[in-house]
């Protein structure tokens, strides 16, 4: 075995070209593809407007993903509370800007493109949670005086982000968090109380939700109610999706997307465009790729020998599965219209940008699993 | 190392229960799009389908209404309607203003589209104005880039060129109301119009057609992407009536000498209606555009009532017009023709006096006699002798009393009583005294002039039962005229009666004398006839009241009824004018130049277009059957010309 007698902790960049997993980059592009497909339905066929600003995101995302792949995991522990602070900053500026431009403002204008914050801000928080409890020795983890610094890196960017307003992606960003100090070791005790008060405090929170994020509660809860205002999104997505049947009505001859019955088909409901044109086949294999990427992240997980590595990788698949299922539980009724974009398949650049980026943490993860170091980052001697 | 051991451990574990639920929430998502593409998907496939699937209907052409001759009578003329979409433009409001600039659009009807707008989704388009003309139509067409969501839409509006002088007999069109609804889905149609009165109403549904109908995959918005199937909509069959166009215009431009009048020309013999006329009449145009109120109003306090068609609807005392009846049935019932009535001026029953017209007295009179002089003491006499019920059956047989079932509706039946009428009318037995009313046309008789045509044309067509008629050919069903049965009448008792109604005109001392045709080549025989509107009263007669002194409703009708010419009568003629005094002044001089207009235009020794194409037709099958029974040498199909020569 060659790959054994090199320096573990120190790897050329070559070597980390070479142990970067390419299966799983296979396995994105594949998604990547089936969006600029989408897309390219959704716009009836034409590849301009949609499909060619997706396929170059993806490309750019995808070297993003393998120079992050790249970087030093121990570069990534060391710069995690920085890169948390920024992307807090990030946040007041747009909260900010939003308050003087009037009305809710979500992204920064870089010319390229428009970042939203709050996507890059998940990452943020996954980064930050994973470089304080890679620090925990599990008696401190046991201790709840501990329990206060994560739950401040969470509540930060979750009430900016909930005062944007952003409902979707601030319970996006709480469940994450609860799913990292969940696999970080966190007393269930914790997840009880912490549950029941959940529970407790959905009346406090309707009332301070805005008039559409209520509208939206009620017509998921029923769509009838309102078939040609709120509840028409979530019928005609139903009706496409149920109208594709097992087989599909076939690449682009989707008629709710066609003729636009179908509302945003290129960002929140590409799934359902998707589905109703490749049907039950399309849709299952669909899911299929995004759990065989799930998976995938499992065992890159479990490989790797810094509990930083580990909650990184978990903190980043929750992180993605998170939007799959509130997505496409949207799309399908199960859960309320929230916004939330389908990774790699939907047309937007935040999106993609803040997948692609998370996985190549995750990559970088899996090229450095083997590099053993300090609370700190520091090389462990 | 142990404590890295133990985090591995505790982290494996939490990561397996976090994997466990996310394989749970994947599950459901499955499952769920396995519920919604595989057991629901029939249902959801329906959905889809009537979403993109729009049936759109295409109007159908009403059919054309013609006069004999080919002219139009009733016709669809375009209509240019600006809609607006309000999807379409950020402030309807706004874009109404601007169009308000360009064409006359009133409050009323941006309100109206406010309203609509409510009412429908964002996507349908509402009707601003109908009616445009063509040059509003060219600005708004110009100005179409400043004016979102509008458009403008080439419609068909049913158009009347003879407007006022032919409203009574095509009638009008409008919009459907609540009760003409039925399941006919072409009354869906926002341009859609349904004959609301005359023959548009009678002849609906052939004039109506058949809507053609669109399938069409239509996106969100409406928008037809392209066409699935189509059914072509069949235009409505044209009429063609029996009516002269220009003799219409000539009758109904006499009778504007006179408040309120009506008359009827029609065919002795096939019963074809030459001409129909009530004046006054209405402008028809006015209502398939939707008739202002102001106007509405009017039309429905006018004493002289304009919507009616008097001609058909309106119900009379015949008066001496009805004397003919009296004298057919006195002669089918054994009274001689010769027989001679002494008129002192009255006549007494009992102790009941019944005066004649004339006040001094006619003296000794035949049935000839009698009838010129309109003598009413001879038919005292012989409706005395014969009976109600023999007159009643006559009159019948004669047309009156009852619905001739005429091409257009609210036709008046008319009365003729009899014993049983008043037994069961009025429980009361009958009156001699009401004999002799009937027996001149008064008391309970009631006719419309159009009975009174038909009672004419029956008495001098040889006694044949014809009743009028006015649809000549329907497009696909062909000629409408019929020949009319016998009704048995004794061709003497005719002759004889027509000699009186010859001698009214022509003969000294003939009530219609003064109204003869003088010209040379045209003639015209027939009978006065004035009707009270109410009985003279002792005093009146006692102080002499003229009767065209008294206010205009309570003055006489005037009638005549007649026929020309003389010899071998073709055309007949009835005339009432309403409290128009007396038969002879003023009803006859019309009846005169109604029936000299008519025997100058003759319209029935015209061939009408109908006849002429039929007759190409049929001559050119003779033709073709001749050239296959004798197949000689053949031509060259080249020559096209040569083959229509020979």
């Amino acid at each position: 075995m060659a790959h054994s007698n090199f320096n573990r902790d120190n790897l050329t960049l070559p070597e980390k070209f070479f142990s970067i997993s390419w299966p799983f980059i296979v396995l994105l592009t594949i998604v990547g593809a089936i969006g600029f497909m989408s897309l390219y339905s959704a716009d009836g066929g034409h590849a301009e407007k949609w499909a060619n600003p997706h396929a170059v995101r993806f490309a750019v995302g995808m070297i993003g993903l393998i120079i992050t792949a790249m970087i030093d995991i121990r570069l990534w522990l060391r710069f995690a509370y920085v890169f948390y602070g920024l992307c807090v900053l990030m946040l007041v500026f747009v909260e900010i800007k939003g308050h003087i431009g009037m009305g809710a403002q979500r992204w920064i204008d870089l010319g390229v493109m428009r970042l939203q914050p709050s996507e890059i801000m998940k990452i943020g928080v996954i980064l930050a949670l994973a470089r304080y409890y890679h620090g925990r020795t599990p008696e401190e983890i046991r201790n709840p005086i501990f329990l206060l610094p994560p739950l401040c890196m969470a509540l930060l960017p979750v009430g900016l982000v909930f005062l944007q307003p952003n409902l979707g992606t601030a319970t996006m960003i709480m469940m994450v968090v609860a799913a990292m100090m969940f696999v970080a070791g966190v007393s269930y005790w914790f997840f009880a109380i912490v549950g029941t008060a959940a529970v407790a405090a959905v009346p406090v929170l309707w009332s301070l939700m805005h008039d559409y994020q209520k509208r939206r509660v009620i017509t998921f809860l029923n769509p009838e109610s309102d078939p040609l205002g709120a509840g028409y999104n979530i019928i005609q997505s139903k009706i496409a999706l149920g109208s594709g049947g097992i087989s599909g009505k076939g690449f682009l001859q989707g008629t709710q997307g066609s003729l636009n019955f179908l509302p945003e088909k290129q960002t929140d409901f590409i799934f359902t465009l998707f589905t109703e044109e490749w049907g039950l086949i399309g849709g299952l294999g669909l899911l299929g790729l995004f759990v065989a990427i799930i998976i995938y992240g499992y065992f890159i997980a479990f490989n790797c020998q810094s509990q930083f590595g580990r909650l990184l990788v978990m903190g980043i698949i929750i992180n993605f599965s998170l939007y799959i299922f509130i997505n496409i539980g949207m799309v399908m009724g199960l859960l309320p219209v929230v916004g939330v974009p389908l990774p790699m398949i939907s047309h937007g650049g935040s999106s993609m940008l803040a997948a692609l980026f998370g996985f190549g943490l995750l990559m970088s993860a899996h090229v450095h699993r083997h590099v053993k170091f300090t609370r700190r980052g520091m090389d462990m001697v | 190392m142990n404590r890295d051991m133990e985090r591995y451990k505790e982290f494996s574990r939490r990561a397996l229960l976090v994997g466990a639920g996310q394989a749970a929430l994947f599950a459901a998502l499955a499952g769920r799009l396995g519920f919604l593409q595989v057991i629901e998907q029939e249902k959801f496939q329906m959905l889809s389908d009537r979403n993109r699937i729009s049936m759109r209907l295409v109007p159908a052409g009403r059919g054309e209404i013609m006069d004999r001759f080919g002219v139009p009578l009733a016709i669809n003329t375009q209509n240019f309607r600006a809609f607006i979409v309000p999807e379409q433009t950020d402030d309807v409001e706004k874009t109404l203003d601007k169009l308000a600039r360009l064409i006359p659009v009133t409050e009323e009807d941006k309100q109206e589209v406010l309203v609509q707008m409510a009412r429908h989704r964002r996507f349908t388009p509402l009707l601003v104005k109908e009616n445009l003309t063509w040059d509003d139509m060219a600005q708004v067409e110009l100005n179409l880039p400043d004016l979102p969501g509008v458009s403008i839409d080439e419609g068909e509006i049913r158009s009347y060129p003879f407007g006022p002088a032919t409203s009574h007999i095509i009638g009008y069109v409008g919009r459907v109301s609540k009760a003409e609804l039925t399941d006919d889905p072409v009354m869906s149609l926002p341009g859609f119009r349904i004959g609301k009165n005359g023959v548009e109403k009678s002849f609906d549904e052939t004039l109506r057609g058949a809507a053609g109908q669109v399938q069409a995959e239509v996106n969100v918005v409406g928008r037809e992407i392209r066409e699935l199937k189509r059914t072509d909509a069949k235009q409505g069959h044209r009429l063609t009536l029996t009516l002269d166009a220009d003799l219409q215009m000539q009758c109904q431009e006499m009778l504007t000498r006179h408040r309120s009048a009506s008359a009827v020309v029609m065919d002795a013999h096939n019963g074809e209606v030459y001409a129909l006329c009530s004046h006054p009449g209405f402008d028809p145009n006015l209502f398939s555009r939707g008739i202002p109120a102001d106007i509405w109003e009017e039309l429905l306090a006018d004493d002289t009532h304009p919507l009616t068609n008097k001609a058909v609807s309106g119900q009379y005392p015949p008066g001496s017009t009805f004397k003919m009846v009296t004298q057919l049935a006195a002669f089918e019932a054994g009274i001689s023709p010769g027989m001679r009535v002494f008129c002192p001026g009255f006549y007494m029953l009992g102790n009941h006096k019944f005066h004649c017209w004339k006040q001094g007295g006619h003296g000794h009179v035949d049935a000839v006699q009698a009838m010129a002089q309109s003598c009413d003491c001879y038919y005292y006499e012989v409706g005395k002798r014969i009976g109600v019920d023999a007159i009643a059956k006559m009159a019948r047989r004669l047309g009156l009393g009852e619905r001739l079932g005429f091409d257009i509706p609210n036709e008046g039946p008319g009365l003729m009583p009899d014993r049983a009428w008043k037994l069961r009318r009025h429980r009361e037995q009958w009156q001699q005294g009401e004999t002799l009313n009937t027996s001149i046309g008064q008391g309970h008789v009631l006719a419309t002039p159009l009975q009174l045509a038909t009672m004419t044309a029956r008495l001098v067509n040889g006694g044949r039962a014809v009743k009028p008629l006015l649809v000549r050919t329907i497009e696909d069903e062909g000629s409408q005229l019929k020949n009319w049965p016998s009704l048995g009448l004794d061709p003497n008792h005719l002759a004889i009666v027509i000699r009186g109604m010859n001698a009214v005109v022509n003969e000294p001392r003939g009530t219609a004398l003064g109204a003869r045709i003088t010209e040379a080549g045209y003639s015209m025989g027939g009978k006065t006839g004035t009707a009270q509107v109410r009985a003279i009263t002792a005093a009146q007669r006692a102080a002499g009241v003229k009767n065209e002194d008294l206010p205009w409703r309570q003055r006489h009708h005037a009638l005549f009824v007649g026929y020309g010419p003389i010899t071998d009568p073709r055309y007949v003629v009835s005339v009432v004018v309403e409290h128009g005094v007396g038969g002879s002044k003023a009803a006859a001089p019309l009846a005169r130049d109604i029936l000299l207009a008519t025997q100058k235009r003759d319209p029935k020794k015209i061939h009408t277009v109908d006849e002429a194409i039929e007759a190409a037709v049929r001559e050119k099958e003779q033709r073709e059957k001749l050239r296959r029974e004798a197949p000689g040498p053949k031509k060259p199909p080249s020559s096209p010309r040569a083959r229509k020569e020979g």
